[in-house]
């Protein structure tokens, strides 16, 4: 379970202008579920993704991981819960790498190197053994209908390919949560239903899912197990 | 903790292919840097080689030469003085030395003719050095004619060329008889070019010099001491415009390798963000770039001494040559001796790999300590 208490962030605090985009966020997080944020654009939907995901410190709040942090902290029982906003930068770094697998917006793969190679790119600071890694990585790219393409460079990749790619880097080293900013933005109607058929089995295999959209296809699913909405920085529902 | 050889690997192998997709940019850079490595190399290795050369011309130099002025000029000695100066206290040896400048028109250079009593020289055969041999195309058992005083040639065989030891000694000389030498330049029997003194104890040679002007108050005592500061000056002076050219080479390159290294192109600047956000620390992103800068500073700089180093040592430093060196008529192709320094090298690394390697790594630094959020926003 993810808890939030409080959680407030605001950009440009003590500048002329700053600007709160989450606002008094109080959230629980079940593990194992498909939980989907829904709101207006510029509601605080991919600010409140980053705080959770270790990628920046709220303002003010506090941020509970129950049972989540699995190996990133050694000398943590398992299933302590784990307060990561006053953590060291090096600690978020270990849980952003074990706990959490983003698949973003924009995908955002490296351009110009292979399909493989991205997919690997989180385990190279790992130290792993290479040959293991790389194993592991076609075998989810394979199952995920990508096995012609292991060697190609990302950029000639279709959409759908591109997000499968994002989602097999997500995965690669096997995290407790999988975070999706918008995954149906770019994709038609029916490789966003392919979309949630992978949330699906992720979820049968135990994976906590936190997902923001727009989409109907998302928030209206019977996969969701929780739906958020949110407006100028606020949960105005669903919790 | 997680096995840091691996990590380092990883982390390489990625540094690799991620070069490899600028290759365009990158193979520029690492000409530029070539390029700059390659002058700089140039310079330091032709000044070390004039300076080994002039060294090992000391080295065989007497410890002092006495010259016979008249009328403030350089005239032959009469070999009575050899008996009087080598009873002087201190004077271990003297020996009256017979040589000469010829002047080839065919090859426009000057010779350095020189008698030798070296019993293993032939009757009519001379000795060349390596420069001679080259410049006028001969070998050994080959015969020239050398053009006397009178305009009569006179033709001597080549016994030997001498062996390449250092070419500033030996590459203009030419050896032969003493009695060849008077023949050729008419020098009168009963004179020398000048003395050449050896001591016992070198710091006895400015007394013993004071003794042979008072003995004979038209000589000229020329101390090696002398010789080596008459060196060193010129060599400094060199050496100071040496100095000037290598720092601002170095400079350019400082604002050539800051200039590239501080645009850090917005591409970049992301890609860090998203390696990042997937779970690389600071360390393993400034780790990358220090892998990416040390590949390509290595490279080039490796290029470059090995560039420089056929440059100097095999092309005779052709490319400035003649801003240098005073004696280029001299030896139409010269050859320096191949030698390498190890400090030198130390040094050439550290003047060009260094300034490059903390160019790159200051922006990524600063790149790679942001929050990795901002790679979710383009
Ligand atoms: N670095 C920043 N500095 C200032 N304001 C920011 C910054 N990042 C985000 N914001 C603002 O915070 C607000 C929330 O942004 P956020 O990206 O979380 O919205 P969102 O709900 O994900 O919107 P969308 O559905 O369009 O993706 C926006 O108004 C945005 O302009
Ligand atoms: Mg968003």
């Amino acid at each position: 379970m993810i808890e939030l208490s409080q959680v407030v962030k605001t950009y440009q605090a003590g500048l002329a202008t700053p600007f709160t985009a989450v606002d008094r966020v109080t959230l629980s997080i079940p593990a194992a579920r498909l939980t989907v944020l829904k709101g207006p654009s510029g509601s605080g939907k991919t600010t409140l993704l980053t705080l959770i995901g270790c990628m920046a410190r709220p303002t003010s709040g506090r941020i509970h991981l129950h049972g989540l942090a699995g190996d990133a902290l050694p000398h943590l029982a398992p299933a302590e819960a784990l307060e990561i906003t006053s953590l060291p930068e090096r600690f978020l770094t270990a849980i952003r790498r074990r706990t959490f697998g983003f698949i973003f917006q924009q995908f955002n793969l490296v351009r110009g190197i292979s399909v493989l190679e991205n997919v690997l790119l989180p385990t190279y600071p790992t130290g792993e053994d290479h040959r293991a890694v790389e194993a592991r990585a076609m075998a989810r790219l394979e199952s995920l209908g990508l096995a012609r393409h292991l060697r190609s460079s990302v950029d000639r990749l279709s959409g759908g390919e591109a997000q499968r790619v994002a989602i097999a880097r997500a995965l690669i080293n096997d995290p407790a949560v999988i975070i999706a900013d918008e995954p149906t933005a770019h994709l038609d109607s029916r490789l966003s239903e392919d979309f949630m058929g992978l949330m699906s089995e992720f979820k049968d295999a135990g994976k906590t899912l936190l997902i923001t959209s727009h989409d109907p296809i998302v928030y209206d699913s019977s996969l969701a197990d929780l739906v958020v909405e949110m407006r100028d920085g606020r949960v105005v529902s669903g919790t | 903790m997680r096995p840091p050889l691996q990590r380092y690997r990883n982390i390489l192998d990625f540094a690799l292919s991620s070069l490899l997709r600028r290759k365009g940019r990158n193979l520029a850079l690492i000409s530029v840097y070539t390029l700059v490595v390659f002058v700089i190399a140039s310079l330091v290795f032709f000044v070390q080689a004039l300076k080994r050369e002039a060294h090992e011309l000391l080295a065989q130099a007497p410890d002092m030469v006495v010259q016979r002025m008249v009328a403030g000029r350089h005239d032959p000695v009469p070999l009575a003085q050899v008996e009087a100066i080598r009873s002087i206290r201190g004077v271990d040896g003297v020996q009256a030395r017979l040589w000469g400048y010829y002047y080839d028109p065919v090859f426009g250079g000057n010779l350095t003719v020189l008698a030798t009593e070296d019993p293993a020289l032939a009757p009519d055969a001379i000795w060349i050095g390596q420069g001679v041999a080259r410049s006028m195309r001969v070998r050994e058992g080959d015969l020239i004619p050398l053009r006397g005083y009178d305009g009569q040639s006179t033709l001597f065989s080549i016994q030997k060329v001498l062996p390449e030891s250092s070419e500033l000694v030996s590459s203009d000389l030419v050896l032969m008889a003493p009695k060849d030498v008077r023949a050729l330049f008419h020098f009168p029997e009963g004179l020398a070019t000048d003395l050449a003194i050896q001591a016992g104890n070198p710091r006895e040679l400015p007394t013993i010099a004071t003794k042979i002007v008072e003995l004979y108050p038209d000589s000229r005592p020329i101390l090696k001491s002398e010789i080596l500061r008459t060196y060193e000056a010129v060599f400094d002076w060199r050496g100071g415009l040496m100095v000037v050219v290598l720092g601002s080479a170095v400079l350019s390159f400082i604002i050539f390798a800051w200039d590239k290294a501080t645009g850090l192109s917005a591409e970049e600047r992301k890609e860090i963000g998203v390696l990042k956000s997937l779970g690389w620390e600071s360390s393993d992103v400034l780790l990358l770039k220090f892998w990416e800068g040390t590949v390509i500073s290595v490279t080039a700089f490796l290029s470059g001494v090995l560039l420089a180093y056929a440059h100097v040592f095999f092309f005779s430093a052709s490319l400035f040559e003649h801003a240098l060196k005073g004696w280029s008529v001299l030896f139409p192709r010269f050859r320096l001796i191949p030698a390498l320094d190890g400090y030198q090298l130390t040094v050439l690394f550290f003047l060009t790999v260094l300034p490059y390697t903390a160019a790159t790594l200051v922006p990524s630094w600063r790149a790679a300590t942001v929050d990795p959020d901002a790679a979710m926003r383009s």
